[in-house]
């Protein structure tokens, strides 16, 4: 536990090596160059008092509170906007600044409400604080207008906006400025009449505001407060823990009343976020206490059968016994397992030992497999590593950032806004994407130098255009390459990709990108110091997934924009532990640390540390565990944390495979889709109700804390180990510290990581052993982790994908998420950003939905060749013609049900991103939704009887 | 496990490889893919199929399937 309030040093810090020596009321300060004057006094204790500084964002200078006196200079200088210098004395407290700071109060609280005892902020306001501080006594004056009457603004579900408390001070507009990048704040009017205005005079629902709580972490009175504060009052201690929704992976401080959390605030000492959040980490906890969490394990007979609630004990000894049945009638391959990346390290790695040691087979899988199973493989290849090369704070020294299929404001959002900082400062942008996501020019005072508005599956086309660009015009950093790289591969990669088949000019055809876009933009990474290349799901999601990363890792390794700050190749990841479950050896060919099963020193190792002989054969991937559950080998499976039931592709036949078996184990905290078919549900933890840890996309290990008791009674590594003992596989853990413990013992990049050093340090990135203590913040920078230390150049052939645009399938429907939901809904349906995003739509160009008839609003039918559902359309020119685009956050929408079975040739990563569909305009849902929610229906009737029953 | 699936993955897999203008190489590249990432039930299928038919394999695929130890 902490203490509620984390120090506030007044200004940001100083990054200045030079050290400046002066002196604050008499003491001796040392300060790096560029330090306020007001962040010195602070390092030693001297609080200047001060309204509209603190050190989250840039100084201001307009409350006059923070003056002093500087010995030999004029006047009274603003401390927050006055850099420290060599020698200078300073006076922070004398009579004649205490009469100004008093006089400065006396205005503000002349027209300010003095309902202290009630107000939401007693306790937490820095105008009740300056007040005493600077002793303020009387309120000599009683203007006859004031703004004590303004109405409030509770338009927002989390949080309110009461101008009557608002000094301004600016702050909560430069929040959403500086910090946010969002610019929906502005002071309106001047003098007297100057207010904060969200947008045009608007209400803050209403306005551009992205709900990311940067300016109620501002503001310092109660003008800006978290709703749940108004109404449970102040929260009486914190603990840090990491968020699970992305892969940023932002810290934040549960500020908690006893077990209850009273509000999210993002930790300023957070190494990945440095104190921002966004919608969804910031306020979308709700779903961990909502009413539909189940807490009682439940087991059935058949799918079409009530649910009986039962004992932990029967539960867990019915699942063992039911796998051990199957395992006896089918064989020992014919039962497996799936992890979560919304798991932690130590239950990721606890299911997979689980499966290998206790199941004796091979036959786990990860949600990654539909996600960043490609960067896996692609990067593990190439660098010798299945991981990003950079920390997120390289981005402020990039030159020019490439963003290919990513939508970092949206998916990533807290990165998304240090990337905008970066890009406002000047650095370049080149986006990739068949979509204008919001970086290409709705993002105020960004906007990209090139747009490559590429066809959706024609990824490898493109780069391959820019590495001939590269290559042809001499722009290859051959120093790094000789030195750094395997060089008989790079000859070899060269003559391939400088053959004129993969010219601009040849391929502009094939992308649908002109080919001087695809010069300059190859000319412009090429030829700036730190190029950098940040990607995601549209990088992956194709069946050239695997090739595309390939691609990327051979365009940066032969521009020699890796292995220092500002460059490098950046995964964005999905899901908060995507890294993470990925390290702990998900991968139904891997163990921990990326090792392959066949490797006999590595399955030995392994064997006898869990005391059980290994199988040195590949598991099934999730897709070919479906394709054996029809073929009756595959019968029995546990997943953990997973909805697969929803974000599997081609639905239809994901739903026939879990018929198909005889006992499928969901852990989970609701009644998810994989649930409807499950026959034993073990009532899972939420991330506020269990220890461990997560691993962002930048190999950052940061502490989950539990803030609550598991409301079902175990944090779900418990549930596995009481799983893993009824199979008859003993497992005695007593706390996950000592999983990871067992962790650090058997993989050489974890080492090092140890819950104690975690504490110590706040967070660790791995590889983090002998070599670096203290983790690796950039890697490859001496040398690759291939065995030879050289990276590897792989030959990509641009490959047309199997799904093809006809006369009965025209257009080309492509996914992606919002910034207020989060994959398949399961959390933040359960929250009010509902009012952001209510249902899924279908975007179309105005010419695609002229040629049909459609206009916006419309329910419009979607058919591709695996399947039809039906959505409303939005009709924007976000997306090009003959492109549709849609998100998947809701199960009623289907949109797995026209998704394919087209994957990525290497991993079999589905091709999300690439399905020909028709469009046409309807009166009715389609039959599979029809039936869907009849299924979905009877199942939560199943459900209630268990409930009621029980 | 359904073989069309197979033969397709198969086929995808020497896509990859078939960039390479030596054929050896990319023929112990697809023989090796399968060997470290398909589960036994999968290589026995495309074997027995490869020595059944085969017709639906491309010619590097065919090559690296007939590789593979049974």
């Amino acid at each position: 536990m902490s203490k509620i309030k984390q120090k506030d040093f007044g200004t940001p810090a100083s990054t200045a090596e030079q050290l400046v020596q002066l002196e604050i009321d008499g003491f001796k300060v040392t300060a790096p160059a560029g330090t306020s004057i007001m962040r010195a006094a602070a390092s030693i204790g001297i609080d200047i008092p001060k309204l509209c500084a603190t050190d989250s964002i840039e100084p201001f200078g307009s409350c006059r509170l923070c003056l002093v006196q500087i010995e030999g200079g004029r006047g009274m200088p603003a401390s927050c906007t006055t850099p420290v210098a060599e020698g200078l004395k300073v006076t922070t407290q004398n009579p004649r600044l205490a009469e100004v700071r008093r006089g400065v109060m006396e205005l503000y609280i002349s027209d300010h409400p003095l309902d202290c005892l009630t107000c939401s902020a007693n306790g937490d306001c820095e105008l009740q604080d300056m007040a005493g501080a600077v002793g303020l006594r009387e309120v000599r004056y009683n203007p006859v207008t004031t703004h004590l009457n303004a109405t409030k603004d509770q338009s927002n579900p989390y949080f309110t906006f009461d101008p009557s408390k608002c000094i301004v001070c600016s702050r909560c507009v430069r929040a959403c400025e500086e910090t946010q990048g969002t610019f929906a704040l502005t002071i309106d009017g001047r003098g007297f009449d100057s207010k904060v205005s969200p947008g045009q005079n608007q209400n803050f629902m209403d306005s551009e505001c992205v709900s990311c709580g940067a300016c109620v972490q501002a503001c310092p009175t109660a003008t800006l407060m978290e709703s749940s504060v108004i109404e449970h009052g102040q929260p009486e201690h914190a603990i840090v823990t990491t968020c699970a929704y992305c892969g940023v992976g932002c810290s934040f401080r549960a500020e908690m009343k006893g077990e209850q959390v009273i509000r999210m605030v993002p930790d300023k000492d957070g190494q990945a976020n440095h104190g921002h959040s966004c919608v969804k980490g910031r306020f979308a906890f709700g779903y961990a206490t909502h009413k539909d969490r189940i807490t009682k394990p439940m087991i059935r007979a058949s799918i079409h059968d009530p649910w009986q609630e039962v004992s932990w004990e029967q539960a867990i000894n019915h699942a063992a016994s039911e796998l051990k049945r199957i395992q006896a009638k089918y064989g020992k391959a014919s039962i497996g397992g799936i992890t979560s990346s919304r798991c932690t390290n130590e239950e990721t790695y606890l299911v997979q030992k689980l499966i290998r040691a206790g199941f004796g087979n091979n036959n786990v899988d990860t949600c990654a497999r539909v996600c960043h199973s490609p960067t896996g493989y692609g990067l593990k290849q190439t660098f010798g590593e299945s991981s990003g090369t950079q920390d997120f704070d390289s981005v402020m020294k990039s030159d020019v950032i490439m963003v290919i299929g990513a939508n970092p404001t949206d998916g990533h959002p807290v990165f998304g806004s240090a990337m905008k900082k970066r890009l406002r400062q000047g650095a370049k942008l080149i986006v990739v994407d068949p979509r204008e996501i919001d970086l290409v020019k709705n993002s105020p005072h960004v906007k990209a130098d090139y747009h490559l508005k590429l066809r959706p599956g024609t990824n490898v086309a493109l780069i391959n255009a820019l590495a001939h660009v590269i290559v042809t015009e001499n722009l290859i950093d051959e120093a790094f390459v000789q030195s750094r790289c395997d060089v008989a591969s790079f000859n070899k990669w060269k003559t391939f990709i400088a053959d004129p088949r993969h010219a601009p000019e040849q391929t502009e055809t094939i992308t649908g990108v002109a080919a001087s876009d695809m010069r300059a933009a190859a000319r412009l990474y090429a030829s700036v110091n730190n190029g950098a290349i940040y990607y995601g799901l549209g990088v992956t999601e194709h069946s050239q997934g695997s090739t595309m990363v390939i691609g990327i890792a051979n365009l940066a390794m032969a521009t020699g924009n890796l292995g220092r700050i500002g460059v490098g190749v950046n995964p964005l990841r999905g899901q908060n532990n995507v890294q993470g479950s990925c390290d702990m050896g998900s991968f139904p060919h891997e163990y921990p640390g990326y090792r392959h099963v066949s490797d006999p020193a590595t399955r030995d190792l392994f064997s006898t540390a869990w005391n059980v002989p290994l199988s040195l054969d590949p598991g099934l991937r999730i897709p070919n565990m479906f394709e054996a559950a029809l073929d009756n080998s595959f019968m029995g499976l546990y997943v953990e944390g997973e909805d697969i039931a929803q974000s599997d592709p081609d639905i239809k036949h994901v739903h026939a495979a879990l018929r198909a078996m005889e006992c499928v184990i969901v852990q989970d905290i609701f009644l998810n889709e994989t649930a409807k078919f499950a026959h034993v549900f073990l009532p899972g933890a939420s991330f506020l109700e269990k220890d461990g840890t997560f691993t962002n996309a930048e190999r950052r290990i940061s502490p989950v804390r539990k803030v609550m008791k598991p409301l079902a009674g175990y944090q779900d590594w418990e549930v596995t180990q009481l799983l893993s003992n009824a199979m008859g596989y003993p497992m005695n853990y007593q706390h996950p510290s000592e999983i990871m413990a067992e962790i650090a013992s058997l993989t050489p990049t974890f080492t090092g990581v140890s819950y104690e050093k975690i504490d110590e340090l706040g967070s660790i990135q791995w590889p983090c052993n002998e070599e670096t203590p203290t983790g690796t913040p950039i890697m490859h920078t001496e040398e690759f982790m291939r065995n030879d230390g050289k990276g590897l150049f792989m030959l990509t052939d641009y490959v047309a994908t199997h799904e093809r645009i006809t006369p009965m399938y025209p257009l080309i429907l492509t996914t992606g998420r919002i910034l207020s939901q989060y994959n398949v809904g399961a959390q933040t349906r359960r929250t009010a950003n509902n009012m952001w995003h209510q249902e899924d739509r279908l975007e179309l160009h105005p010419h695609d939905a002229e040629d049909r008839g459609i206009v916006d609003g419309d329910w419009v039918g979607i058919k591709s060749r695996a399947g039809e559902t039906v959505l409303r359309a939005l009709i924007t020119d976000r997306v090009q013609p003959g492109v549709v685009y849609t998100t998947f956050h809701f199960p009623e929408s289907g949109a797995n049900v026209i998704t394919t079975d087209n994957s990525d040739w290497a991993t079999n990563c589905p091709e999300y991103k690439v399905t020909a569909v028709q469009v046409t305009k309807v009166s009715q849902p389609s039959q599979w939704q029809q039936e869907y929610l009849a299924f979905s229906e009877q199942q939560l009737e199943f459900l209630e009887q268990g409930l009621s029953n029980g | 496990m359904k073989i069309e699936r197979l033969i397709k993955m198969a086929n995808d897999i020497s896509d990859f490889f078939n960039a390479d203008s030596d054929k050896e190489v990319a023929a112990e590249g697809v023989k090796m893919h399968l060997l470290r990432a398909w589960e036994p039930r999968m290589r026995e299928a495309i074997i027995t199929y490869a020595e059944q038919d085969g017709s639906g394999l491309s010619d590097l695929a065919k090559t690296a399937v007939s590789r593979l130890p049974h």
